[in-house]
Parts: structure tokens; sequence; C-alpha cells
């Protein structure tokens, strides 16, 4: 069984941070929600609470990256790229300045509803020069995304998982910038991932196997740059095609980001892209949405079936029968 | 402020708002229309930053200004920053956060007033491949950031004077504004933040010419009165004439322990009556017949003498 780390972040930012003086963290009101209620009483000389002002706080972290300080603002995602966007790409993204943005709640992970859930945050963070773009898909990656943020000398949008999270990959195989992780192998179908997907592509692993169908399971973390070539190597070799799956629109996300990958390579390869689909979504649980909206792993069946032309089989039972363990990237990064 | 006499400044300060009206408006004659009643209403204000009260090393960027070398990137090594042109980034000089971006050539003519930029630099204004940009970004000769999308400036100013308060600077972090930007509410967060946070090495002077795209923005009634609003979001704010030296000085040297602003008033057409008759729509002035434009040259002549 996979362990369930709870609020991963709220440690491991603490430790992460004594050495490097550098790190200031910026709030707009939501810090605990945002996991550094502790960070703050453990530094309060380098934590500013900036009230429920996100334009301001945008133009307060430019100012202290100017400086040489390197801002981690930590705040929900939509109030991070929807609200403050032209402070966002203005007075940061521009000028190009190491300012980390820690998002929270990315897609429908809150049943905070549609004004709380970041569903189009990658599509837009994606068409923003100068921004890289980071999602964590459980504990291990929450604790290593911090170094590969750290390392870029520009901005980066993280999307951030808080309170209970799994624990998907060991911890001596953190995220590493540009570089999926190979979680099966197969010749059929290429399933690409990112986040809280990539546990349900998990879960549907086994099954898929047991009917027959040949996966290979892509798991991304960096939405842009995005030029890994395990994924054009995967496509290639595919016999039906891909299938992705994403918790945000499928308008400009990772299944946008794999159609330009296909159509730039000349694959000629089908797509399948899994995700909301041109909508908005509403306060439910989580489990209830992903149901809801077709972005759990009985959705990623019907969508290989599609693409396959064939049943499974494979039933809604059958997947919540599924106990997951930890999983190995099958191709290490320094086999490329 | 710089070591010379009480006459000696008000002098000089005068000579080179002066050389700033005169400067701008045969540029815009030559270029056949342009942003004439930002430098009738601001050159006082850009002459006392510059020639008295800005605390600034000298210039570290090439008199002539550079070509566009690209924006900035990982992969453009060659970006520069456009600060340069007040001098060095050192602990005891003040530094300034231009906000008004469509202000750039009153700027600009300033660095040249001022030695900060030769004269031909402004051959280059609004010309394909410069940085001498029509409104200005932070490649832009005198300008540090990129705040053409106006009322940025502050919190990004307030950001650099928090850094500078924990560094221990003592250099000032001045913000020069145009009273248009008072309408976004991004400068009302920035304020109240910058007292929290205690900023009282943020100065801001603002040019209150009661104008902006659209005309008169007095009559709306979103920035009037500004002094009480500044003061009640936990600022300092005096008002002043903004063309009279002596009140400019007395304002822009308070030391109020708040982030202090300096409501300069000004006037749009001043030192060109002629203008007046555009009331109220300022903003940009395009000749409206041969005429028109014959009246202005002869107001330059008047203006030169």
């Amino acid at each position: 069984m996979i362990e369930v780390v709870n609020r991963p972040h709220v440690e491991n930012f603490i430790a992460w941070a004594k050495d490097k003086p550098e790190v200031v963290v910026l709030t707009a009101d939501l810090t605990n929600s945002s996991e550094v209620g502790k960070w703050r009483d453990t530094y309060p000389d380098r934590f500013f609470g900036m009230s429920m002002a996100e334009q301001n706080v945008m133009g307060f972290a430019s100012g202290l990256a100017r400086e040489g300080y390197v801002p981690y603002i930590h705040t929900f995602a939509v109030f991070i790229y929807r609200r403050p966007y032209d402070q966002l790409a203005m007075s940061i993204a521009y000028p190009n300045l190491p300012v980390k943005f820690v998002a929270f709640l990315p897609g429908i992970t809150t049943p905070g509803g549609v004004t709380h859930q970041a569903i189009e945050d990658v599509a837009i963070m994606r068409a923003t020069p100068n921004v890289t773009i980071l999602e964590t898909a459980d504990a291990t990656e929450v604790e290593s995304v911090l170094d590969v943020a750290h390392a870029v000398p520009g901005p980066v949008y993280i999307r951030m998982l808080r309170g209970e999270v799994p624990r998907l990959f060991p911890k001596d195989e953190p995220m590493q910038l540009d570089t999926m992780r190979m979680l099966s192998d197969g010749d059929d179908v290429v399933v690409v991932t990112a986040g809280i997907t990539t546990e349900e592509a998990m879960r549907a692993s086994a099954p898929l196997a047991a009917a027959g169908v040949d996966v290979r399971h892509l798991h991304v973390s960096t939405h842009k740059p995005f030029t890994d070539p395990r994924l054009v190597d995967a496509i290639a070799g595919a016999r039906h095609g891909v299938v992705t799956l994403e918790n945000h629109s499928i308008i400009g996300g990772l299944g946008s980001a794999v159609a330009e990958v296909i159509a730039e390579a000349g694959l000629g390869s089908r797509l399948v892209r899994l995700g909301l689909r041109d909508t908005y979504a509403h306060g439910a649980s989580r489990p209830h949405l992903m149901k809801e909206y077709g972005l759990d792993a009985e959705a990623l069946v019907r969508g290989i079936e599609e693409l396959t032309g064939r049943a499974t089989g494979i039933t809604d039972a059958d997947l919540s029968a599924v106990r997951l363990e930890a999983t190995h990237s099958l191709a290490k990064a320094e086999a490329l | 402020m710089l070591e010379t006499t009480a006459v000696d400044w008000r002098e000089r300060t005068q000579a080179v708002a002066d050389g700033i009206r005169r400067r701008v408006f045969a540029h815009v004659l030559a270029n056949d229309g342009g942003y004439l009643s930002q430098a009738l209403s601001s050159a006082e204000i850009f002459a006392m930053l510059y020639t008295r009260i800005l605390d600034l090393g000298p210039s570290t960027a090439p008199l002539t200004p550079r070509p566009f070398t690209g924006v900035p990137g990982p992969d453009n090594p060659d970006f520069f920053n456009g600060g340069a042109y007040n001098g060095p980034k050192t602990p005891h000089h003040d530094r300034l956060i231009f906000s008004p971006a469509h202000y750039a050539l009153v700027l600009y003519t300033t660095l040249i007033e001022v030695g900060r930029l030769a004269e031909d630099g402004l051959d280059q204004f609004n010309k394909d491949g410069t940085t001498v940009e029509m409104i200005g970004a932070e490649h832009s000769p005198g300008i540090e950031t990129t705040t053409g999308s106006l009322s940025q400036a502050l919190s990004q100013a307030a950001g650099i004077a928090l850094a500078r308060r924990r560094r221990g600077d003592t250099g000032n972090v001045w913000v020069m504004m145009s009273d248009g930007e008072f309408q976004e509410g991004q400068i009302w967060e920035a304020i109240a933040e910058a007292a929290k946070f205690g900023l009282d090495n943020l100065r801001v002077v603002a040019d209150v010419n009661g104008q902006q795209c659209d005309g008169c923005i007095v009559a709306d009634h979103y920035v009037d009165p500004l002094v009480p609003r500044i003061e009640s979001f936990g600022g300092t704010a005096v008002a002043v004439d903004g063309h009279d030296l002596d009140a400019l000085d007395e304002a822009m040297s308070m030391d109020t322990g708040k982030p202090h602003f300096v409501l300069a008033i000004t006037d749009p057409a001043r030192g060109l009556p002629l203008f007046e008759e555009r009331a109220p729509l300022y903003h940009y002035l395009r000749f409206t017949s041969p005429e028109e434009r014959r009246r202005y040259e002869a107001a330059y002549e008047e203006m030169a003498r």
C-alpha cells in the first residue's frame, strides 16, 4: 500500500529554507491554507503577510526580486494567474525575475467551487513568456519541486498539493526539470498524465495489463519547457496512439502540449484528450468531481477503449479494488 | 541635495525645467505631434528630482543609447536595464522608479538637460530598433521598471524599499507618478501595505495635472481630494503648487516617518497659453491644420527667445 503523507510541504519547506537567507515568503491572507503558518513562525523576519491584495503582492515580489531576494508567493492558484495577471506578466514575467508562485488548489482538488478551482492556469502560464511551469503529483514531488524551482533563474509557477498527499515515487527519485517519469512500458497506447491524474492512471495500469493492453505511461512534472524526447519516442512506437488525462481544461494544457508535439514531429498519431471539456466545474468532493468530469481511472480506461476500438471488460469495481505501491521510474534520467 | 547655494539651485533647477519644456515642444513640432502637456505640467517636478532632491551617482550607461538588444529572458545575456542612467545601485544613493511610462519623452529630455543622455539621443525617439520608445520599458534610458500598464510602479518601488530597509541601505526610493494612476485599486493596496511595513524610505511625487486620455479627471471624483485619502490609508501627503520650486523643495524634503506623497498641482498648459484652447483634451497634441501648426511654431519662437 502506498504511504500517505500529511502536509509534506510544511516541514520540508522549513528545513529546505534554513540555509537560504535569500528566500522570503509572501502570502495574501491564506497563510495557513497555503501551509506556511509554521514557516512564518520559524522565520518571522523573512515572512511578509501582505493582506488580500494580490496585485500589490506581485509588485512587492518584483521589487524584492530585483534587489536579490527570491520571493515564494504562497496562495491559491486562482489568485495568482487569474486575478492579478497583468501584474504577474508585466512586473515579474517580462523582466524574468526569480519569483516562485506556489499555487495551491490546482484543478478540481477543492470543493471550493468555480472561484477556487484553477482549471486554465497551465494554458495561461504556458502562453506567458519566461515562465517555467511545474506540477506536483505526490509527496516526493512536493518535497523536491523546491530544488527544481530554485535552480531556474526566472519565474516559476508550481501547481502544488496540500494536505494528505500520497507518495507515489520513491524519496530517492526527486523531480527533475523537463524530465518525464516512465511508469509503465508498452507499445499499444501511450498515456500521459500530470499531477493528481497520475495516481488514477497508475490505478488503471494492472487491470489494463491483465486485459492485454500494453500501456507506456509517462508522468509529466514540467509543463514548460516541454522538450523531453521520451514523449516523441513513446508516441512514435505506439500502435494505437495517445491518451492524455489532466486535472485542467483540455484546451491549452497537457493535452494541447502533446498535440503540438505530435504535429510538429509529424507523427500523425491519434490523440484522446481527457480533462475538463471546455467547462467550469462546481463545488463538490474531489472523487465526485473526478467522476463527474471524467478525470479518473475509469475515464482513462474508456478513453483507451475509444482509441483501440476494443472493450477491455474493466469495471469501476475492478479499479477501486486496486492497491497501489510506490513506483520506481522505469527509465532513469541518466539513461538518456 | 546638491552642494549649491540657495540662489544657485533655483536658477539651475528652473533652467532645467525651462529646457525640458523647450526641448519637448521642439520635438513635438518636428514630429508633427506628441505628448506635450506632460512636459508642460511636470517640467519643474523632473527638474527638482534630478537637480535638487535625488542623490544619484553618475550614470553608468552610454550617453548615446544602445540599440534594442532583445527583451529580458533566459536566452538573452545582452539585456540591459535603463536604470543605469540614474547611476549605480549603491546603498546610500536614492533610486527613481518612473511610473507613468507615457511621460517617457519628458524623462529622456530631463536626462539630456542634466547631462546623462546625449542631445541626439532624442533623435532615436519612437524609431524602429531603438530603446528610446514612445512608452518606455525597462531598457529605455532612465527607466528601471516596466510600467506602461499604469499604477504598477508603486508596489514595485515598495518592494525595493522593503529590500533596502532589510539591507540597511540609507538611500530613499522615489516614485514619479501621474494623478490618473490613483484611479487604480493597486495604488491603494500599495499605500496601505507600504504604511503597514513602515516604509518611510518610500517617497512619491505625483504630477496632479487633472488630465488623462479622455480629458479632465478631477470632475470624476476619483482622485479628489487625494490628501485625506492617502492619509487615511496610512501615508502622509501634502499638496503644493507644482511649479513653485520652494514649495516643492519643502514638500519633497520632508521626513515624515511614513510613506510620503507630494501632490504637485500643475497646469497642463504651463508656459504655453496658446495650448489652453485645447482644454480639456491635452493628452496628446495633434495639429488639425497647417494654420494651427504655424501658430504653435510662432509660440515656440516666443518660448525659445
